[in-house]
């Protein structure tokens, strides 16, 4: 084992950890008691109906809704004690971009990225990864496609180099492009030691990326299977 | 020190914010200067009522159009998933109100300016006083500003925050109104003395609220 | 943080049970003598004022409650501390029971104010520092309500409503001091009742509005609390079932 492999140098214990994990949005259980875990490196897919879960379990595990029973423990922090402390080494592509509509492109990734108290270079080269860096670059969020702004968002997301992913319908909005920039971008990251895991309604694609697939039903995890990535099972 | 990196983070896109989207400069200050015209037309300027209430519509035309400015500076906070983004975002919850207390506050001292400048020229008033006039304006502004930014996140995220801000920050500034205005009209009278005590109350007013807010942003940023 | 919120509620076993019990049955039964005996003093034995006439009386209630809605808040205030540091729903709604009740009294005050204001001054409202500050306070109380009541989750509900109920007290003395000042400036505060000027009956028949307004005071924090935790649980009740459906969706689908 070579002393920069990830593995060594993250440890071994799984990234996530639920048991029975409940999370209440109001008096609605949207979580009834999730078991779930995913090591390290891996891309896992959540998959299911509208309703089933799937944003809530991205949210609870990002640190936004508190877990009230169970055991939940994420990065090695117990979200049960503090779960705000995870949330600084969590990347979150939620269905809002997060984005300021009247501070252009270039703004709104320096701001997130300086916030996440990462390298101003980091914005430059997330932005370059997603392609804003040309016109769009000074172009306002608000006057952007769909598409568009959903590329500000995950270049906000990769500059602050989260530990792990947390993609919600990653590929919604996205033309082709797009979304083959959004595959590629989770194998890097999953390369580089990170973990990811995603929902998403383009079930060919995702499957094909996944080394994981989740089956969420009634607020619990149905069923694990294998994707279709070539994984890296040690 | 986080704190404060984090403060003139969050201050300065605010500002940046507010000069693109100009809607401080656009709506905000043409609504206080149409609260000063109105003042004239419900007081008559010929009969001196308007010269002797000047000090309190100057403060009324303040707070008002600054309930403005404060209901958008977390209107914009609370867009198309920034407050999860911001919770996510590891900037520490008594950086961001400060922040955001210096953005209302510099928006406050702009509409304040303005609106001197509005009174002097609209109401005649002859302005003497200068040094008490000053430190009102900027103990005045502090207080209403942490105070504003406060109740502000208090109110924010919720269907009827628009009716709601109001109802919780006006009581609480009316010592500042009272304040503020007797200072006033105190420098205005040439007889200053009298409105150091009220200068050194919002200062008080200030601080609490300005300890209250770096200490209970965090718990009040938490749920959705 | 539901999560401890349900925990209290399972830990805290000790809550009550019914909106009664029989120390409150006889707190309720000494209450209602205490109004009786403040009748027979203040109505009946005691003496009219030389100066005030029968309007006077009113000072019998109107004083006590005054005291007490500033208690109210107090009691609002200290709810609020100990649920934001300890997160004890006890006292969150001890707080609330606090807040509506010192509400209905500063009501009350502000109404017997207004009572006592005609016949004396001619006018039912004055800009008198201490009527003023019980206004601000009625409209401090009704943010803390107002936030209290929203249509939310419990736990956004009583944090927003806590940080309020908390700075009620700087502001109360803020409020206080502004206003002082302010009138005194002008005239000096008129409602005052000073100790010298009442004697024998007259302080006895106060004496006794004192104690009797206090325990109503008390009973009525009681009970809006025993209501209140009632409420709660029953909200917190049913949580087992809706798990229970939430994953039967799951099965069929």
């Amino acid at each position: 084992m070579e002393l920069d492999d990830p593995t060594f140098r993250f440890g071994t214990e799984p990234v996530v950890h639920l048991r029975g994990a409940v999370a209440l949005l109001g008096r609605f259980p949207a979580l009834a008691g999730v078991d779930l875990d995913v090591d390290r490196r891996r891309i896992v897919l959540l998959r299911g109906a509208n309703g089933a879960g799937k944003t809530t379990l991205l949210r609870a595990l990002a640190g936004l809704v508190p877990i009230t029973s169970g055991e939940a423990v994420v990065l090695g922090v117990d979200l049960r004690d503090d779960r705000r402390a995870v949330r600084h080494r969590v990347g979150l592509l939620a269905h809002g971009t997060g984005l300021y509509d009247e501070l252009t492109v270039a703004d709104n990734v320096s701001f997130w990225t300086r916030a996440a108290r990462a390298d101003k270079a980091d914005a430059e080269a997330a932005m370059t990864q997603l392609g804003l860096d040309g016109r769009l670059r000074d172009v306002a969020v608000g006057r952007l496609s769909t598409g568009q702004r959903r590329r500000t968002s995950l270049a906000c997301l990769l500059a602050r180099r989260p530990e792990l992913w947390l993609l919600d319908e990653p590929h919604a909005g996205l033309d082709k492009d797009g979304r083959d920039i959004v595959d590629a971008l989770v194998r890097d990251a999953a390369a580089a030691g990170a973990t990811i895991i995603l929902s998403s309604h383009e079930l060919d694609r995702s499957i094909e990326l996944a080394d994981e697939i989740v089956t969420l039903g009634g607020g619990v995890a149905l069923d694990e299977g294998a994707g279709g990535g070539d994984g890296h099972v040690d | 020190m986080v704190m404060l990196t984090d403060a003139w983070l969050i201050a300065r896109k605010d500002l940046k914010l507010e000069i693109r989207s100009r809607v401080a400069i656009n709506q905000v200050i043409p609504f206080a200067l149409l609260v000063l015209v109105l003042f004239a037309f419900a007081l008559d300027p010929d009969r001196g009522l308007l010269e002797k209430a000047t000090p309190g519509l100057y403060w009324i035309a303040v707070l008002f159009s600054g309930l403005l400015a404060m209901q958008r500076a977390f209107s914009l906070e609370a867009a198309d998933g920034v407050t999860d983004a911001l919770r996510l975002s590891g900037l520490s919850p008594s950086g961001i109100y400060l922040g955001k207390t210096l953005s209302v506050a510099a928006q406050l001292l702009v509409l304040e300016v303005l609106l001197g400048v509005g009174v002097a020229v609209l109401y005649g008033t002859s302005i003497t006083g200068w040094l008490l006039l000053m430190a009102t304006i900027v103990v005045a502004t502090a207080a209403i500003s942490t105070a504003g930014t406060l109740f502000g996140v208090v109110a924010a995220g919720l269907r009827v925050r628009e009716t709601l801000l109001p109802l919780l920050l006006l009581p609480v500034l009316a010592p500042v109104l009272i304040g503020a205005t007797r200072a006033f009209e105190a420098a205005l009278s040439g007889t200053p003395s009298e409105g150091w005590p009220w200068v050194g109350l919002m200062s008080v007013f200030a601080v609490v609220y300005a300890v209250a807010g770096i200490f209970g942003f965090g718990p009040l940023m938490e749920e959705s | 943080m539901t999560t401890e919120t349900v925990g209290s509620v399972e830990a805290s076993a000790s809550g009550p049970t019914s909106t009664g019990s029989r120390a409150t049955m006889i707190l309720g039964i000494v209450t209602l003598i205490a109004l009786g005996v403040l009748v027979l003093f203040g109505l009946i034995l005691s003496p009219a004022d030389e100066s005030q006439g029968d309007s006077v009386r009113i000072m019998y209630v109107h004083v006590p409650s005054a005291m007490l809605s500033y208690a109210g808040c107090f009691l609002t205030a200290i709810g609020s501390a100990v649920y934001l540091w300890r997160k004890s729903q006890w006292w969150e709604l001890v707080a609330y029971a606090g807040a509506e009740v010192a509400a209905l009294f500063t009501a009350f005050t502000l109404i017997t104010g207004m009572l006592w204001g005609r016949p004396t001054w001619g006018v039912y409202w004055v800009w008198d520092a201490r009527l003023t500050s019980e206004a601000l306070l009625m409209l401090l109380l009704l943010g803390y309500l107002a936030v209290r009541r929203l249509a939310a989750d419990y736990e956004v509900r009583a944090k927003r409503a806590a940080i309020i109920g908390l700075l009620l007290v700087p502001n109360i003395i803020i409020v206080r001091q502004s206003v002082q000042w302010w009138r005194t400036l002008h005239q000096t505060p008129t409602l005052s009742l000073s100790g010298a000027e009442i004697q024998g009956l007259m302080l006895f028949s106060l004496f006794t509005g004192f104690v009797a307004i206090t325990l109503v005071f008390i009973w009525m924090v009681i009970h809006r609390f025993r209501v209140a935790w009632l409420e709660e649980q029953l909200e917190a009740e049913g949580l087992d079932t809706a798990i229970a459906e939430r994953r039967a969706e799951g099965v069929i689908s």
